[in-house]
């Protein structure tokens, strides 16, 4: 245990599982809420291309777009990030991973909408408030507050799907790492525990965070 | 869609001038991605009819490579859900048994399995154990791995499924099945039970979506599946764009059916009145991890 600590960058293939994590939740949450919003939108053409957005990203494998990302976009049709092979991988599995959360994200924003009652936004337009103000005020903190705990769930969801990159990053990421101490010192479950704990101590706080803050704002009805 | 309903009032004529630009606008921006797309694939040669017409002409691409990966995907996940189902039931009902050994002990081991990657625990199956060892024959090696990772993550989500599925339950069903005289776990096989899994039939149906695409993750440790498939195709025709163009539209054909599938059972329950009280989108729920577990607060 003690020399596979020492042999390997366990830390270091963590920090990549977090750097990942933050870039793509980040890329996710901004790109999701606009498909959210076109997805909600009043024009059939918009909501046209949410829809299909949402329908191709969730339904394939993130796998798949991760290959494809490397083999197919960068190799082939020669979009590359970057000049040096590692750091192309990198940005195009915080790229892949961004655009594919971004369906779920979009979805968990849309259940969030559809907690509210109709009646809400009847009684906002009835006591006069404008769209705007009906929306500012009576529907989007409903709705976000609805949306907390799916989003929680998607983020979890991608910390611990960063471990696909390593299908493009090789050894740099946690389950890459794993599977090649693994196949050269033979199976530990002490390894496999200490990498079962990273993922349990980085998803485990938050989904307590995020089951609380639902909790506390969930909106009584 | 409520949304809609919710969110917008009936358009007026100035409303209705905005939507029509907004539509010109949409298409303009829809045309002009694809129109990116295929340059960009056409600069790079990907449009020439020869690396496309295989999949129209070839009937060997089809039973050598794409139908032959993708008895593959569907072998494995057929596996999977299977012992995912006795896995889910076995430690769901055992989360909820009265025995605080049992629970804890049960309710330790879900969580823990659904908060490490399936990946994780394939690599380490694989290159740990079944590659290495006799347990199983080489040829089947990643078979195994594949399935016993897919199992022990999505039985999980499926146990989180069945405690939160009999939590959502009234309460007066155990009550009414204790006070005839059964005893708490006659109570929850024959009353709560029943109600729970057919509550949560769409979110099976649904978890099959998260199943499939995961399958595809058997890449890693050699598992013939429909992206090594496609993998192979790719190097075998000189086509690799085409081929994991084909087997993604594959993957979200099947999937897409599959989604409509349990929105359909969904809206079948809830017409038999016996659906959840809350319906959430089918999707989100099956995909996302700790939905099961948010479900089970909301009441």
């Amino acid at each position: 245990m003690g020399d596979i600590l020492s042999k390997y960058d366990i830390l270091g293939a963590f920090w990549v599982t977090i750097q990942l994590s933050l870039l793509a939740a980040i890329g996710a949450l901004v790109l999701g809420t606009i498909v959210a919003i076109l997805r909600v939108s009043p024009v059939g053409v918009l909501r046209f291309i949410g829809t299909s957005y949402v329908n191709i990203f969730r339904n394939t494998p993130l796998t798949l777009l991760m290959v494809f990302s490397i083999l197919g976009i960068s190799f082939i049709l020669g979009i590359s990030l970057s000049q040096d092979l590692s750091r192309n991988a990198y940005w195009w599995a915080a790229i892949v991973l961004s655009v594919y959360h971004a369906a779920f994200v979009c979805e968990a924003l849309r259940s969030g909408v559809n907690t509210i009652p109709t009646g809400q936004a009847e009684a906002a337009r009835s006591i006069g408030l404008t769209f705007n103000q009906s929306l500012t005020e009576v529907l989007l903190p409903q709705a976000f507050r609805g949306a907390i705990a799916p989003l929680g769930s998607v983020l979890i969801a991608l910390i611990k799907n960063t471990t696909v990159a390593a299908v493009i990053l090789g050894t740099s990421e946690a389950a890459g790492l794993l599977a090649q101490i693994t196949e050269n010192e033979g199976a530990s479950l002490p390894t496999f525990f200490l990498f079962a704990l990273g993922f349990v101590i980085l998803t485990l706080p938050l989904g307590i965070l995020f089951t609380n803050l639902s909790r506390r704002l969930a909106v009584k009805r | 869609m409520s949304s809609e309903i919710v969110l917008f009032d009936a358009p007026g004529p100035k409303a209705r001038r905005r939507h029509a630009i907004l539509t010109v606008v949409g298409i303009v921006i829809a045309l002009a991605i694809a129109w990116l797309v295929l340059r960009k694939m056409g600069e790079a040669n990907q449009l020439e009819k020869s690396l496309w017409t295989p999949f129209v002409t070839d009937p060997e691409v089809w039973t050598q490579y794409l139908l032959t990966g993708l008895w593959g995907t569907i072998k494995a996940a057929a596996l999977s859900v299977v012992f995912a189902g006795i896995f889910g039931l076995v430690f769901g009902m055992g989360r909820l048994s009265g025995n605080r050994w049992i629970s804890g002990l049960c309710g330790a081991v879900v969580e823990f399995f659904r908060s490490v990657p399936v990946l994780i625990m394939m690599v380490f199956a694989y290159f740990g154990y079944f590659a290495t060892s006799d347990l199983v024959s080489a040829s089947t090696a990643p078979l195994a791995s594949v399935v016993l990772a897919l199992t022990l993550y999505n039985g999980s989500v499926i146990a989180e499924l069945v405690r939160s599925g009999v939590f959502s339950l009234p309460s007066g069903q155990r009550e009414a099945g204790l006070s005839i005289g059964l005893s708490p776990s006659q109570t929850l096989r024959s009353i709560q039970l029943p109600q729970a899994l057919t509550a949560m039939l769409p979110a099976l149906v649904g978890q099959l979506v998260v199943v499939l695409k995961d399958t595809a993750l058997g890449v890693v440790i050699t598992y013939p599946e429909l992206l090594n498939a496609a993998k192979t195709l790719g190097s075998a025709y000189a086509n690799t764009v085409p081929a994991y163009i084909v087997a993604a539209l594959i993957f979200i054909v099947i999937n897409y059916a599959l989604t409509r599938v349990a929105a359909a059972v969904e809206r079948w329950l809830k017409s038999r009145g016996q659906g959840p009280q809350k319906a959430g989108p089918a999707g989100i729920t099956a995909a996302a991890v700790a939905e099961a577990e948010s479900a089970s607060h909301g009441h």
